[in-house]
């Protein structure tokens, strides 16, 4: 995504603000909403330089219906992932054969990273220590391939195609 | 009526159920990492069924209760990644089970970054 | 309906007392900031079903708060122990 002007990252910044405003305070009532326009107007102006770089760029309808798919795909893993910690935990052998290994990512945004690294903590089995560059540094309970390139198809190939559209 | 008060329930019971299991994988797993994954991962999911489930029994606050499920699904994991990296940097031992340790050279790699 | 309620309390305080054993067994220091963590997640559940149950429309606020607060803590315990001060 290409740089945007000033103008731009404020009213993106503003219908943010907003928005939470609206889901925090959680009534339409008219005297709310004003209020809330109003305070929004006013912290933007001081915060929009730092706390974007697309702006609206983050609307488009493409990310916004991939987030879309992306959702109930995240919850199903969030789903898996907990089924299968029950598993490890209950049964009595414990089947556990934990490791550190790393992969490899070809997202190149800080914010897709972010999404990653979230992502692979919530599903089966793994969980994300720290990332650098494009490496990221994953602890998994149950280690099935050792090597850089299987454990990045294994772990982070299915999230990919889904960020890859979101943040690029 | 009664089946908004079953979903509800059901997914109260869900959550709760989850957040025990959690709490029990954190006494019965045998070293801090799996713990970890344990907690994460469980305590994570069984709030937010259960902040949603009320959500659903009292649905004037619905959008509240989604944005504290919102809240907890984004910020748990990257407060278990941050406690993790502390773990391994001040050398907690890990279990005999491990196989692999990539995270050697992984920091290692760092250190002489900052060492140029 | 407050049997229901009664049963609800009871998994999730087993589930706290969990969570304070291994905080007070932990061999570790981050053992026991995660036991912490489990526990806020777990109170932060309790808080909100609490507003459901006494009906008062604060504490899911409340909650939103100290999970907030919990957050922070978390970080800034991490960021302690892997540097010192």
């Amino acid at each position: 995504m290409e740089k945007v002007g000033k103008l731009n990252k404020y009213v993106f910044t503003v219908v943010v603000m907003f928005i939470s405003w609206v889901m925090l305070t959680s009534t339409f009532r008219p005297d709310e909403l004003i209020t809330g326009f109003i305070v929004s107007l006013l912290v933007a102006l001081g915060s929009f330089e730092y706390l974007t770089e697309h702006g609206l760029g983050h609307f488009s309808p493409k990310r916004i219906a991939y987030l879309m798919l992306y959702g109930p795909y995240y919850l199903w893993q969030i789903l898996l992932a907990n089924f299968d910690v029950a598993y490890r935990v209950i049964s009595p052998s414990m089947p556990i054969k934990p490791g550190f290994v790393a992969i490899k990512t070809n997202l190149k945004t800080d914010s897709g990273k972010l999404a990653l690294a979230n992502s692979i903590t919530m599903t089966p089995g793994t969980l994300t220590i720290d990332a650098k560059d494009d490496v990221l540094l994953i602890h998994w309970i149950y280690v099935k391939d050792k090597t850089l390139e299987g454990a990045t198809k294994e772990i982070g190939g299915p999230f990919e195609k889904y960020l890859k559209e979101i943040f690029g | 009526m009664i089946i908004r008060l079953i979903i509800g329930y059901f997914l109260l019971y869900f959550g709760a159920l989850f957040l025990l299991l959690g709490a029990f994988g954190l006494i019965r797993l045998p070293d801090l990492y799996t713990r970890m994954q344990a907690a994460t991962k469980s305590t994570t999911l069984g709030a937010f069924s259960s902040v949603l489930g009320v959500g659903i029994l009292h649905p004037g606050w619905f959008i509240k209760c989604v944005v504290v499920a919102l809240f907890i699904l984004l910020t748990a994991p990257i407060g278990s990644s941050a406690l993790m990296r502390a773990a391994y940097k001040t050398g907690v031992p890990f279990d005999e089970r491990t196989v692999v340790d990539k995270a050697k050279e992984f920091f290692g790699e760092e250190k002489k970054e900052e060492a140029k | 309906m407050s049997i229901l309620n009664w049963i609800y309390i009871v998994i999730v305080a087993i589930g706290a007392i969990f969570a304070v054993v291994r905080m007070i067994k932990g061999p570790d220091i981050t053992d026991r900031v995660i036991a912490l963590d489990v526990f806020t997640t777990i109170t932060v559940a309790l808080f909100v079903f609490f507003a459901m149950v006494f009906d008062r429309y604060i504490y899911i606020d409340v909650a939103l708060v100290y999970g907030l607060l919990a957050f922070i803590g978390v970080l800034v315990i991490a960021r302690f122990i892997e540097r010192g001060f």
